[in-house]
C-alpha cells in the first residue's frame, strides 16, 4: 500500500486554488526566485512578496524581524486566522522559504500550491497581469515569538558536524557539493571556498519534485532520503547556499515525510564556506555509514 | 488571459545545461532561461515571436554562464 504524506493539509493543488483563491479568509501569495515574474502574470487575486527585500532583514543578515513580519502580514491583508496559500517559480523554491518563516512566527494555516507557478502555467490556467493587482485592507496581525527550534545556527551545526549527531543534508547541485563551482551556474560567487561540510550527504533539493513541479510521492521521498541516512529520530540539518533551497527540503522532510527533528541552516554555505578555519570536504560524498 | 503553447526544453550552452520555458501570453512570447541545477532564473525575455524570445534568453544566459569558473576537484 502506498504511504501518504504525513501532513497533507499543508498542500493544495492548482484546482483547489482556481476554485478558492477568492474565498474570504484566503490569501494567495506568489514568492519567486525571479521577482519580475509576478509582474508579468500571476494567479488571479494573488499578491507578491519579494524574497530579497520583504522576507529578510535588509541590514543585518537575518530572517525578517518580528515587527517587520507583522507589518508585512498587516499590509498584505493577512490576519492570524487567514489561510495563506504560497506558490512560486522553480518548484516553489522561495514559497518554501516564506512558509518556513511563517512557521517560525507561528502562523497556523499556511499551505503550498503543489507544482507552483510552473504547473499553473503548463495547465493553461487563468492569469492576471500587473495592471490588475488586488486592493488590500490592512489587517491586524500578532506574531508569536520566533520558534528557533526550526532554525539551525552555526554553533549547533559545528557541534553536529564534530559529533556526527545529526544527518547533514546538502541540497545544492552536485557541482557545488564537490567544489567544482562556488555558486549556481551564472550567479555571482559568494563564498571563498568550495566543497561541503564534512560528512554531509548530497541530496539536491529538486530531486524531491516531479517534472511538472509537484512533489514526489511519499514512497519515493522515503526511498530518496532513507538512502541517505534520514531514518528514525536522528536529527536532520538541511543546508544549501543561503538557506532557501534547504527550506524546500526542510518542508519536504517535516511536512511530507513527518520528520520531527529537522531544522534549516539558513547561514548555509555562504556562512560555512567563508568561515576562517572551518573544515571543508571536497569531492563526492562517501557512502552512508562510511567515516 | 491564459498562457498558450507552453513548452520546456533543455539545451547545452557552453557545457552548461539551460532550461528554456516558453509560452504565449496575449500577443507576446515569454521565455525564461534557468540553469537547471539548481534552477535559478538567468534571463526573462518578452518578444513578438517564439524564436526571438528564446534567442534573447539564450544570449543572456550565455553571457552570465561565461562568468562561472570551474575548479579542479
Amino acid at each position: 500500500m502506498s504511504a501518504s504524506y504525513a501532513h497533507p493539509e499543508v498542500l493544495v493543488n492548482t484546482e483547489w486554488v482556481a476554485s478558492h483563491a477568492a474565498d474570504a479568509g484566503v490569501r494567495v501569495v506568489e514568492v519567486d526566485v525571479d521577482t519580475k515574474a509576478y509582474d508579468e502574470s500571476h494567479v488571479p487575486g494573488a499578491i507578491a512578496w519579494a524574497w530579497n527585500t520583504q522576507l529578510c532583514d535588509t541590514v543585518v543578515r537575518d530572517i525578517l524581524p518580528k515587527a517587520a513580519f507583522e507589518a508585512l502580514m498587516t499590509q498584505s491583508g493577512v490576519g492570524n486566522d487567514t489561510t495563506v496559500i504560497l506558490y512560486g517559480d522553480n518548484n516553489n523554491w522561495f514559497a518554501a522559504w516564506a512558509l518556513w518563516q511563517m512557521k517560525i512566527y507561528g502562523h497556523k494555516d499556511v499551505r503550498i500550491m503543489d507544482g507552483g507557478r510552473k504547473k499553473w502555467l503548463a495547465e493553461g490556467r487563468d492569469l492576471d497581469t500587473a495592471a490588475t493587482k488586488p486592493t488590500l485592507r490592512a489587517t491586524p496581525y500578532k506574531a508569536a515569538q520566533p520558534d528557533y527550534s526550526l532554525r539551525a545556527f552555526l554553533p549547533q551545526v559545528q557541534q553536529a558536524q564534530k559529533s556526527a549527531s545529526a544527518v547533514l543534508i546538502d541540497v545544492r547541485s552536485p557541482q557545488e557539493f564537490t567544489g567544482e563551482i562556488l555558486a549556481p551556474p551564472g550567479l555571482p560567487e559568494t563564498c571563498q571556498r568550495g566543497g561541503h561540510i564534512p560528512g554531509a550527504r548530497s541530496v539536491p533539493w529538486g530531486r524531491a519534485c516531479n517534472d511538472d513541479g509537484s512533489f514526489k510521492s511519499a514512497d519515493e521521498l522515503e526511498k530518496l532520503y532513507g538512502a541517505e541516512g534520514v531514518v528514525g529520530s536522528k536529527p536532520v540539518i538541511a543546508y544549501c547556499r543561503i538557506g532557501e533551497r534547504s527550506s524546500h527540503t526542510w518542508f519536504v522532510l517535516k511536512y511530507l515525510l513527518g520528520v520531527d527533528n529537522v531544522i534549516n541552516y539558513d547561514g548555509s554555505w555562504t556562512e560555512w564556506g567563508n568561515l576562517v578555519g572551518a573544515p571543508v570536504e571536497k569531492g563526492v560524498a562517501k557512502s552512508v555509514g562510511q567515516a | 488571459m491564459k498562457p498558450e503553447n507552453y513548452s520546456e526544453r533543455k539545451v547545452d550552452v557552453d557545457g552548461w545545461q539551460v532550461n528554456l520555458t516558453t509560452y504565449k501570453l496575449g500577443e507576446k512570447w515569454h521565455t525564461k532561461a534557468d540553469n537547471v541545477s539548481p534552477g535559478a532564473a538567468l534571463a526573462r525575455i518578452v518578444a513578438d515571436t517564439r524564436e526571438d524570445a528564446e534567442a534573447g534568453a539564450l544570449a543572456r544566459a550565455k553571457e552570465l554562464l561565461s562568468r562561472t569558473k570551474r575548479n579542479a576537484v
